[in-house]
């Protein structure tokens, strides 16, 4: 992997007595997509603005390519960030607009105007420069404040829920136009949403939070096909969390019913969770499948049928392309890799698990 | 439904004709007539004749310098205020708005005792071994009365066109490398120009025009213009004159409305 | 440091705007007549004042006309508020200029103007002229305060009553005008505070032998002013300002500005 960037070190933040982040530990790396994913009150936005400079930590380090940068105010940094709600200057034109950090800076004319005119065709926004920011739709104000931001060429852009108020439509395809710029401009991204499929859609890396806490690190994949807790399991996608028993190594009793999976090193007779995703959830005739059922609720999805089937007092989610009417027995079916074993919280307050990296 | 609304607008349109359009034809009537209701345009430049051009200068001179302390008062206030969580703002509007309670004459007037030779400000200084202060009846005094009534006018447009900024573009000026000292002049100051105008106007307006000040603390020898006018209503009844001299102020007064309607388009700056 | 400074910067102005009402109430318990010295505590005008009649119907007078000038306006201005979000915009753009001249306008000139109209009018002097005039400058107050209202009203609210099978009258009531009862509030004590804090409009339109506080106090000032009247308006202001912390301090807050 390339170097390590930014570290941010044992940084805890509390507001009014209110713990927000505790402790937090997170390495981010040259050219990463990184993305901070978790509900609201979870920290997120709070590690943005330590790092951005807008708010300062009560304990911890901020390191920046080998340098502290935590008392350091924003004006300093080799950052720029992407506001929520855009925070364009309404009385400036969009060339003012981006300009602005560069006659900071002192910059010559012809360069700042060079830079605008590159700006904007990054955005695709070409020939836009004089007109006012008010005059632009939502998603072009958003792609002005990517502009403004990336002019300054800085090393990290920070981008704070920038899709949250523009439509479905119009979010998709910025999702794709952040991708190619960050491929364009060759920098790292920090992007904080609370939306799980714009995290999955375009980072390398995904932070999941939640109270304060990192609940896991890893790569879209691993975060969707592995969580480390029910936490992360039921915020990224739709999922059965069930209450099991590890029998032994690759024995896991669920609802009474032994299931075979490729977990091991939980021991013996253990309570734990099982996480099995909806469309791991294979629908047979009742004689075939592991435990049998009856499907209870049933929607066409488009590309999919939902359907709901109660078996061992459960109600399974099921995602499947085979349509099987209410009121019909089912038998059901799991690969035993498509069982994913979690431990389980031993109390409330564990259910958050700092986790060191 | 919208027929019926029509009519709803029919008492309004009405009222506004006669109490609001009507009543200023009524001051140009007069203005622009003699006695016998013959066409002249003698009342109008009677604002050249030694007196009133000295009213109306001092007037100028005055309600210029008031303006001028309650911006430079007012805005850091309003910046400061503005920081304040937005809960609190119906808070904030009250104490400004809560003197008003006390009648407007009294409250100036009560400014006599405060700064009289033997007035309450006096005694303290001297209490303090400091130099007594000699402002009542000088035009100080004036200025100070009408910074006083009119000080929360400026405050209240310029708290809620502070306000309104997003907290964001400020960080996001810092974040692009501006200091404080760049973001007051680029982004806050012109960001605020329709509070500006608006609280220039709500103070600059009733200092130009206003009459009892001036009596209550200039000690009655400081004519201003709008004493001029009142006299000429209430004691020599020359209504024709007083109205010439008050389409004069509306000069000033149109200006500020041209002026207001060019830099504030949304009402932005309204002080409520 | 900073936050100490910024603190003493709003103490100073408060006290700035405050220290003439400190100084008047101080003065409505002076037992000498004169403001000039302090001749000892005393609760003496607060008891004269019930005794004195002229006071007493220059107050009635002024409270009469504040709150009959503010509820009328109030009315005729919310009408109007929804009557010209039905309007073109050019039309709707006029009548809000014109709303806004008594406002911007100087008050001696509204008040001059007022005066002439009623002189051609023949229309007698006396509490008719003030209650007319006050409603007219009250109005823009009103406007002012519901017109931001209405913008943010959602007009489904009012189509979804009337699909519901609501008449318009009873829809109106029921939907839109609760979200508007806010702006109305303020606007309604807006107008009430301008109007009772007026004297220049009212020394215009008033006619002789009526006087509201206002120019009851102005034709005092020659004469000395009576110390009735500062424990009369020191008994106004700190009944409003009670009323005013008891609103504020009350927990259901349902207003978001």
């Amino acid at each position: 992997m390339a170097k390590e960037l930014i570290q941010l070190i044992d940084i805890s933040k509390s507001f009014d007595g209110q713990m927000v982040l505790d402790e937090l530990n997170l390495s981010i790396h040259e050219n990463e997509f990184v993305t901070l994913l978790g509900p609201s009150g979870c920290g997120k936005t709070t590690t943005l603005r330590i790092l951005g400079g807008f708010a300062s930590p009560d304990t911890g380090r901020v390191v920046f390519d080998g340098q502290d940068i935590t008392r350091i105010p924003p004006n300093k940094r080799q950052l720029n960030t992407v506001f929520q709600k855009y925070a364009l200057f309404t009385h400036m034109t969009i060339a003012e607009n981006i300009a602005f950090g560069l006659k900071i800076k002192k910059k010559s004319q012809s360069y700042i105007d060079d830079k605008i005119r590159y700006a904007l065709k990054l955005v695709n926004l070409e020939g836009y420069e004089n007109r006012m920011p008010d005059s632009l739709s939502g998603g072009q104000q958003q792609r002005i404040a990517i502009a403004r931001a990336i002019v300054n060429e800085p090393k990290v852009l920070l981008l704070d829920e920038p899709l949250g108020a523009l439509d479905l439509k119009l979010r998709q395809e910025m999702q794709y136009e952040l991708i190619r710029m960050k491929n364009e401009l060759g920098i790292t991204f920090v992007y904080v949403t609370h939306d799980q499929e714009e995290a999955l859609t375009m980072s390398d890396t995904i932070v999941v939070m939640n109270q304060g806490y990192i609940q896991q690190i890893g790569s879209p994949e691993s975060i969707y096909n592995e969580p480390e807790n029910a936490f992360v399991a039921d915020f990224i996608g739709d999922s059965n969390i069930i209450p099991a028993t590890m029998i032994e190594d690759k024995l896991v009793e669920i609802l009474g019913t032994r299931f075979a999976c490729v977990d091991t090193g939980f021991g013996r007779n253990k309570p734990v969770d099982v996480v099995i995703r909806p469309e791991d959830v294979i629908l047979v005739e009742p004689a075939d499948g592991i435990i049998q059922g009856v499907v209870t609720h049933l929607i066409f999805k488009g590309v999919h049928y939902e359907m709901e089937v109660t078996a061992n007092g459960f109600e399974w989610l099921v995602h499947s392309t085979t349509l099987f009417p209410v009121g019909k027995e089912v038998g059901i079916h799991v690969d035993p890799f498509n069982i994913q074993i979690m431990n389980k919280p031993e109390s409330e307050d564990e259910e958050a698990v700092a986790i060191d990296i | 439904m919208t027929s019926n609304k029509k009519w709803l607008s029919v008492p309004y349109i009405f009222w506004s004709a006669l109490f609001i359009v009507v009543p200023l034809g009524m001051i140009l009537y007069y203005g622009l007539t003699d006695r016998t209701g013959a066409f002249t345009l003698d009342n109008i430049i009677a604002i050249t004749t030694a007196g009133h051009a000295k009213a109306l200068r001092l007037s100028l001179l005055l309600s210029l310098i008031s303006t001028i302390i309650c911006f430079l008062l007012a805005y850091p206030l309003a910046m400061i205020l503005s920081q304040v969580q937005m809960k609190r703002h119906n808070f904030i509007i009250l104490i400004f708005i809560l003197p008003m309670w006390m009648n407007f004459l009294l409250r100036t007037l009560a400014w006599q005792t405060l700064l009289e030779k033997n007035g309450v400000i006096n005694h303290l200084l001297t209490f303090l071994h400091l130099p007594a202060i000699k402002i009542i009846n000088t035009p100080a005094a004036i200025i100070l009365g009408m910074v006083y009534n009119f000080l929360p006018f400026m405050i209240l447009p310029l708290y809620n066109a502070l306000a309104k900024i997003d907290p964001n573009v400020i960080n996001a000026a810092h974040d692009l490398g501006a200091d404080h000292l760049h973001t007051f002049t680029r982004i806050i100051l012109p960001l605020s120009i329709p509070g500006i105008i608006s609280g220039v106007t709500m103070v600059f307006i009733p200092a130009l025009t206003t009459f009892v000040i001036s009596s209550l603390l200039g000690g009655g020898k400081l004519l201003l213009i709008g004493d001029v006018i009142d006299q000429e209503f209430t004691r020599t009844s020359n209504w024709h004159l007083g109205s010439g001299l008050s389409m004069v102020l509306m000069i000033f007064i149109l200006v500020n409305m041209v002026l207001s309607a060019i830099f504030d388009k949304e009402g932005e700056g309204s002080m409520l | 440091m900073k936050s100490a400074a910024k603190r003493i910067y709003i103490a100073l102005i408060v006290l700035f705007l405050y220290a003439p009402i400190g100084t008047l109430m101080v003065l409505s318990f002076n037992a000498s007549k004169t403001r000039a010295k302090w001749g000892g505590f005393s609760f003496k005008w607060y008891i004269a004042l019930f005794q004195n009649e002229e006071i007493l119907r220059a107050l009635a007078n002024t409270l009469l006309i504040a709150l009959l000038s503010s509820l009328i306006a109030t009315v005729i201005g919310t009408i109007a508020c929804i009557a010209m979000t039905g309007m073109k915009r050019q039309a709707k753009s006029i009548l809000m200029g014109i709303t806004n001249i008594p406002m911007l306008n100087a008050d001696i000139v509204t008040g001059i103007s007022l005066m002439l109209l009623y002189i051609s009018l023949g229309i007698r002097f006396g509490m008719g002229t003030i209650l007319l005039s006050h409603i007219t400058f009250n109005i823009p107050y009103v406007i002012l305060s519901v017109m931001p209202r209405m913008k943010q009203l959602n007009p489904s609210t009012y189509e979804a009553a009337l699909d519901l099978g609501s008449s318009p009258i009873n829809a109106f009531f029921k939907v839109v005008f609760p979200d508007l009862l806010p702006g109305i509030l303020s606007g309604f004590l807006m107008a009430f505070t301008m109007s009772l804090d007026d004297f220049i409009i009212t020394h215009f339109t008033k006619g002789v032998g009526v006087d509201t506080l206002s120019t009851k106090i102005y034709t005092e000032i020659k004469k000395g002013i009576k110390p009735e009247m500062y424990a009369l308006s020191s008994l106004i202001f700190v009944t409003v300002l009670t009323l005013l912390v008891l609103i504020n301090l009350s927990p259901d807050k349902k207003e978001k500005k």
